[in-house]
């Protein structure tokens, strides 16, 4: 058997590849003017360039939070690109326009940009660096009354639904993250289900970084109006580089009365090398507010980044609403992890479900923090809480800070752990029947998490249990 | 040609000699029975023969079918037909007895480069085996051995030898802890399994599972050793006078 170092070295990141493209980009560094010159270029209307302004003098006077448990170098904010996109993207680009280089490399993650090429059901909206490349089923969609496009698109175009709901969820101030997002947003989805609605096809964005030292700032906004519901998927991956790059989203979702939201991720940044030189710093902020007899799910599966430090969170604010957060967060190598959720109970009988699994390999450390707030008026609230870790080889770290702050006598929290270790039994046990190692680790960690895969569109599930097979590959010596 | 050819074999485990120069003889279609007292290396020989990492070879050589049975991965141990019905049989959850078991027989025919078994045709073949074990097929979508009573994950080991059909099944302290319905039904498993071209060791502490499966040969092992060897009257001797009429008391040191 090869030992660990050796196989995590050889290690294939699939993605890794750098799209060879014209792009155009602001200086580097922050400061009012990049961020009018961002502004500017996305033709948008003055209450966003004022919005932005606000957000970046509030950003002035915050700190970077320090408290998740991962340690990285110091980000010098000046250093950073804040705006780089391929000079060749139309400003309204729609599919049939898009640069053949930039329709190579989406094909090459596997994500043909060609409707009738596309998966069947799925509606794609592609993120190169900082801006959108093309939306797919734009227009059937918008027959519907369905708004999906990018987010530059719907503050031009649909500016009183971005107005009205921007920052109602995730407010600028919210964290230094959230905050420096705020400021200098790029790209991402926005989508807009009308009421009594059922969105037809799962909607989904890809992500990618191809830029060096550049940064990505998505910012995502899904609104269900009363009654509707849609499933949206977000998947991610960016080029091997060996510098830091850092990745600032924010996510908003507003379910309102009766609507229903399925949010879910397979987050596969690139992770950096075995001695976590490189890899990207996936520092995101995801949100969603529940109304009457709303419904938010959460699912992801985190495979990827150097760091994460992500919690999707719900707000229950209306009476019988729903969160759900389903998570697998996998670390191998030096990844780090401090991951988990967030979900505030303020109406009655509204009801929350966290499960989630951290699998630890290599040098890697994964910490699930998790916050269940009952608050005085949420009666007969509910939440069921579990928790697993599992550990590969005895150089990795898992760790549990679960918050429950319960203000109403009448509601029921439930929180249950467990930590095991893959064991050499295990995989004796399996190779005795035939199955070699990587095959018996891939059994035992699908085995474990399949409670979450279960919760995830088909397609997705398929690319997640790959996914988890490549991530954990050499973890075990 | 012997199916099985050990040859003073030791072994130890954390720097702790525990198998002493065991030699052994097994032909196809014989059944060994290998007998001793707690502590003697019974099981180590078992989880040596299919390579457990624990123990580390120190000596002797053991030949599998023409092949040096140590030099194999113990997946490729698997894959040329030597099956373990573990003691302690582990619990994988989340992956059903049907997926595991089919991945396994799907490995195993892959190494002999046949084509991989679908879902459907896998139902079909499990059906003739399940009712080997007395059982109905609810069991297969069970998470592998997960809450599982001990009978049951004993019934489950002789359901997977069932399937993969092995050509050397070792069977480590099968009987202990079960009933005498569920020993039944675990011998009449192994007796069904009989083939020419096959062959069997037991590993067991009593006598009892010699009624139900009658051994061709029975040794006794002690203190990493073979002290003695005969037919099977030698299991119903050692059940009179106990272990000490041979062992001496080395055990007990």
């Amino acid at each position: 058997m090869s030992s660990p170092v050796e196989s995590l070295v050889n290690r294939e990141y699939k993605w890794g590849f750098v799209t060879d493209i014209e792009s155009e980009s602001v200086p580097k560094g922050l400061n009012e003017e990049i961020i009018r010159l961002i502004s500017a270029k996305k033709e948008e209307p003055e209450f966003m360039l004022q919005w932005r302004l606000k957000a970046y003098r509030g950003w002035l006077g915050m700190k970077e939070p320090h408290w998740p448990n991962v340690s990285y170098p110091p980000i010098d904010y000046q250093e950073i690109i804040y705006y780089s996109a391929p000079k060749t993207v139309m400003p309204l680009g729609s599919l049939d326009e898009v640069d053949p280089k930039l329709r190579e490399t989406y094909e090459k993650l596997g994500i043909p940009l060609n409707e009738q090429k596309l998966l069947a059901g799925v509606a794609v909206d592609a993120i190169f660096d900082s801006v959108s490349v093309g939306t797919s089923y734009k227009k059937a969609l918008g027959e519907l009354g369905i708004i999906f496009c990018s987010f530059s698109e719907a503050v031009r175009e649909h500016p009183e639904l971005v107005e009205r709901y921007l920052g109602s969820v995730v407010p600028m101030s919210d964290n230094f993250f959230a905050a420096l997002n705020s400021a200098v947003f790029s790209d991402g989805s926005f989508v807009y289900i009308p009421k009594g609605l059922r969105c037809p096809m799962d909607l989904s964005t890809y992500f990618r970084i191809n830029q060096a030292n550049t940064g990505q700032f998505e910012r995502t906004l899904i609104v269900a109006d009363e009654g509707a519901s849609v499933s949206y998927l977000e998947g991610c991956t960016a080029p091997r580089r060996d510098t830091n790059q850092l990745h600032a989203a924010v996510v908003e979702l507003v379910a309102l009365d009766n609507a229903k939201i399925k949010y879910s991720t397979v987050q596969n940044w690139y992770a950096g090398d075995e001695n976590g030189v490189g890899g990207i710093l996936n520092f995101v902020t995801k949100r969603g507010k529940a109304l009457q007899n709303a419904k938010i799910s959460w699912t992801q599966v985190e495979t990827g980044s150097a760091i994460t430090w992500k919690y999707p969170s719900v707000i229950l604010q209306g009476d019988d609403s729903v969160g759900e957060f389903y998570s697998v967060a996998v670390v191998n190598g030096r990844q780090q992890a401090d991951t988990g959720t967030k979900m505030i109970h303020i109406g009655r009988n509204s009801r929350s479900t966290i499960v989630s699994k951290g699998i630890s390999a290599g040098r890697g450390n994964n910490s699930y923090r998790g916050l269940v707030k009952v608050l005085p008026k949420a009666a007969g609230a509910r939440n069921y809480t579990q928790c697993d870790s599992m550990l590969i080889g005895n150089r990795c770290g898992a760790h549990t800070f679960p918050y429950i702050d319960v203000q109403n006598a009448t509601a029921s929290v439930e929180h249950e752990a467990s930590t095991s270790k893959i064991g050499e039994d295990q995989i004796l046990y399996c190779k005795q029947r035939g199955l070699n190692t990587e095959n018996a680790i891939s059994m035992i960690v699908n085995g474990f998490c399949k409670e979450v895969f279960k919760e995830l569109p088909m397609e997705f599930a398929v690319e997640a249990q790959k996914l988890l097979g490549v991530s954990l590959e050499g973890s075990v010596g | 040609m012997a199916l099985l050819e050990i040859s003073d074999l030791c072994a130890s485990a954390s720097g702790k000699e525990i198998l002493r120069g065991v030699d052994l003889t097994v032909n196809s279609a014989e059944i060994h029975a290998i007998m001793g007292p707690n502590g003697s290396g019974k099981s180590t020989l078992a989880q040596v023969l299919v390579g457990h990492p624990a123990y580390v070879v120190t000596r002797g050589s053991v030949v599998y079918d023409g092949q040096d049975l140590l030099d194999m991965e113990p997946e490729v141990r698997a894959q040329a037909g030597v099956f373990l019905a573990f003691q302690y049989p582990v619990e994988i959850p989340g992956v059903t007895n049907a997926y595991f078991l089919r991945a396994a027989y799907n490995e195993i025919r892959k190494s002999k480069g046949l084509e991989e078994v679908d879902p459907m045709d896998f139902l079909d073949l499990l059906e003739e085996k399940l009712k080997l074990v007395e059982w109905g097929p609810e069991i297969m979508q069970r998470a592998v051995n997960a809450g599982f009573s001990g009978g049951e994950k004993k019934r489950n080991e002789i359901l997977q030898m069932a399937v993969l059909e092995p050509r050397l099944a070792i069977l480590d302290e099968t009987d202990s802890g079960l009933d005498i319905d569920a020993l039944r039904i675990v011998a009449d498993g192994v007796n069904a399994l009989k083939r020419p071209e096959n062959a069997t060791i037991i590993v067991t502490h009593y006598q009892r599972l010699l009624n139900y499966i009658v051994p061709d040969f029975v040794h006794v092992l002690s203190a990493g050793r073979i002290v003695r060897s005969g037919g099977k009257e030698l299991a119903l001797e050692l059940e009179a006078k106990g272990y000490e009429w041979l062992t001496g008391g080395a055990e007990a040191a």
